[in-house]
């Protein structure tokens, strides 16, 4: 389904700063595979997904999706087939337009934008049913402007948002990271059952280990833009947070040294 | 009482010129509040539609056909900001600027190398309501009635599938990006849009006060600015047709501001100044705001400390 094969990222090359974000990496996704990714600060998981998503322009490798090659595609372009949910809630939504104005421009995705009516009726009561299944009661506040909705109940809509047209691949970039714990654990629930119904091929990076292990069907550990471990649905069960602690220090050769990591 | 006559009649006049400068303010607010990008182009493509309007007038003696062709040119010179801004990657206030200047001297040649065009005499398109039922009144009505349909024409754009991915992208063009969308275009329909109705405005601006001149756009940007805020602070942004009625009430308003200071004794060269100056505060407000709010929790704080 997706093929990550052989990826490099180099930022600013050629200069003093200059950094290898992701090593060669490969990474191969089955349908309907619900992976969540972990490791430390700069290990590359954000860089993975943002090169997926065509933010970044990689430096060497192939990226292809459902069989296409989308190395060079532009990033809207691949938008058509993937959908996002970013780290801070502010990025998912246009927060002057109301919650079904977002949800319209949502829903156009793959069809042509013209001059029709932004939302119809039929589509209106079609955000009402999927807004309803949030639980948040946000389908009687239709018509207010996004930018009133908390976090959580943003990173919700952004999440119904980026699935309401089926996506071939769903990429959540620690979409729960800026979330107090309780929110967090809604929307990771949320975000789970979404994933399930739908069967959505799924890359979700967390730095909530415990999470990473609870969800999905596969859990990959990055450093240093490298994969250094790759648990399956049967290893994900019997894992530990100690154990996965202890793997990184041994596999890494570096102390663990992130306490966000060990929160949750 | 002899003062007041020629007040009453400045401040009617000043309400026709709200009508047609609403336009502008309208185009205006596309960039800078839809699309979130002051786009300084302008100066120039305000310019442009009154040269393009006054050669057709005078020329050829078709004043809708001017009409038209200013909001063309004007779409034109919008394009060209945006692929300065998409294509190029060059900051959009600095592309704005070089199409400003650009736009300079292609007005002068639009109006066929000289500064200014005179209009005295030649039938405009006003003309035809000379000996009209209302009387003076016809013409205001005709303007009120232009400017209405503009409101709802761009308030239909804006409701449009294409009109919500174009407001979108001035919120959040992230997330526009991530849903499919190319931001590059929606700026140049943007852009397009926003100087047409611009070059529109001083097409008939221009048949309003029978004559082009090349340096009548400087600071229109100001001005522009100036209605959406003065339109937005006095009249409510709460719904789309709200904040566009707002923007063109703001326009009068601006006008009718202009006239009372004339009125008072102003000198006409100080006008630039009091725009720069209302534009300058009103931008601060949300300045002025937190650093008061800040002020009023630190003293807050202070005398609680002195309690204990």
């Amino acid at each position: 389904m997706l093929r990550v094969e052989n990826v490099t990222k180099i930022f600013n090359r050629g200069s003093v700063n200059e950094m290898k974000a992701l090593d060669n990496i490969s990474l191969y996704l089955e349908e309907g595979e619900f992976v969540t990714v972990i490791g430390g600060n700069g290990a590359g998981k954000s860089t993975l997904l943002n090169c997926i998503a065509g933010v970044y322009e990689i430096d060497a490798g192939r990226i292809t999706l459902g069989g296409i090659d989308i190395t060079y595609a532009p990033e809207y372009k691949r938008s058509m087939y993937i959908g996002r949910v970013f780290q801070n809630p502010l990025d998912g939504t246009a927060f002057d337009m109301t919650i079904e104005e977002n949800l319209a421009i949502a829903y156009a995705k793959g069809k042509p934008r013209g001059l029709r009516p932004g939302i119809t009726r039929a589509e209106a009561a079609l955000f009402r049913e999927k807004l309803a299944l949030l639980g948040l009661g946000l389908e009687d506040r239709m018509k207010e402007k996004a930018g009133r909705l908390s976090g959580g109940q943003r990173q919700a809509l952004t999440l119904l948002m980026a699935t309401i047209t089926k996506p071939f691949l769903l990429l959540l970039d620690e979409h729960t990271a800026a979330l107090d714990p309780v929110t967090a654990k809604k929307v990771l629930e949320l975000t789970d059952r979404i994933v399930k119904e739908q069967k959505l091929s799924t890359i979700m990076v967390t730095h909530n280990m415990k999470a990473a292990l609870d969800y999905g069907t596969r859990t990959i550990m990055m450093h240093e833009g490298r994969i250094i471990m790759d648990l399956d649905s049967r290893q994900k069960k019997e894992a530990t947070v100690e154990w996965l602690i202890e793997q990184f220090s041994r596999r890494s050769g570096t102390d663990f040294d992130n306490d966000r990591m060990l929160l949750g | 009482m002899t003062t007041l006559v020629p007040l009453l009649s400045t401040l009617l006049d000043s309400l026709e010129l709200g009508l047609i400068y609403a336009i502008m303010a309208l185009g205006v607010f596309i960039s800078f509040r839809t699309l979130n990008m002051p786009d300084l182009t302008v100066d120039g493509s305000f310019t442009l539609g009154a040269a393009i309007s006054a050669v057709m007038v005078f020329n050829h003696g078709r004043p809708f056909s001017g009409l038209a062709l200013a909001f063309l040119s004007g779409c034109i010179a919008g394009v060209c900001t945006a692929l300065l801004v998409t294509k190029m990657k060059i900051q959009p206030l600095l592309s704005g600027i070089l199409m400003m200047l650009a736009l300079y001297s292609i007005n002068i040649k639009v109006m066929g190398g000289k500064p200014n065009i005179p209009l005295l005499n030649k039938t405009v398109m006003f003309s035809f309501l000379e000996g009209a039922s209302p009387g003076k009144y016809a013409r205001y009505l005709f303007l009120l009635l232009i400017l209405v349909i503009v409101i709802i024409v761009l308030f239909l754009f804006l409701k449009t599938k294409l009109g919500f991915a174009l407001r979108a992208t001035g919120d959040n063009d992230k997330m526009v990006r991530a849903l499919g969308v190319n931001t590059d275009n929606m700026i140049i329909i943007g852009l397009a849009l926003s100087n047409g109705l611009v070059a529109f405005s001083g097409a008939i601006i221009a048949q309003y006060q029978s004559f082009a001149d090349v340096s009548m756009g400087i600071g229109m940007v100001v001005i522009g600015l100036a209605s959406v805020i003065i339109g937005e602070v006095l009249f409510g942004t709460r719904t789309l047709l709200r904040r566009l009625s707002a923007v063109s009430l703001g326009s009068v308003t601006y006008r009718l501001i202009v006239a009372v200071s004339l009125w008072l004794g102003m000198p006409p060269t100080d006008l630039k100044l009091v725009s720069a100056v209302i534009v300058a505060i009103a931008l601060s407000m949300t300045a002025a705001k937190d650093k008061f709010a800040s002020l009023i929790t630190r003293r807050a704080n202070t005398v609680g400390k002195e309690g204990e």
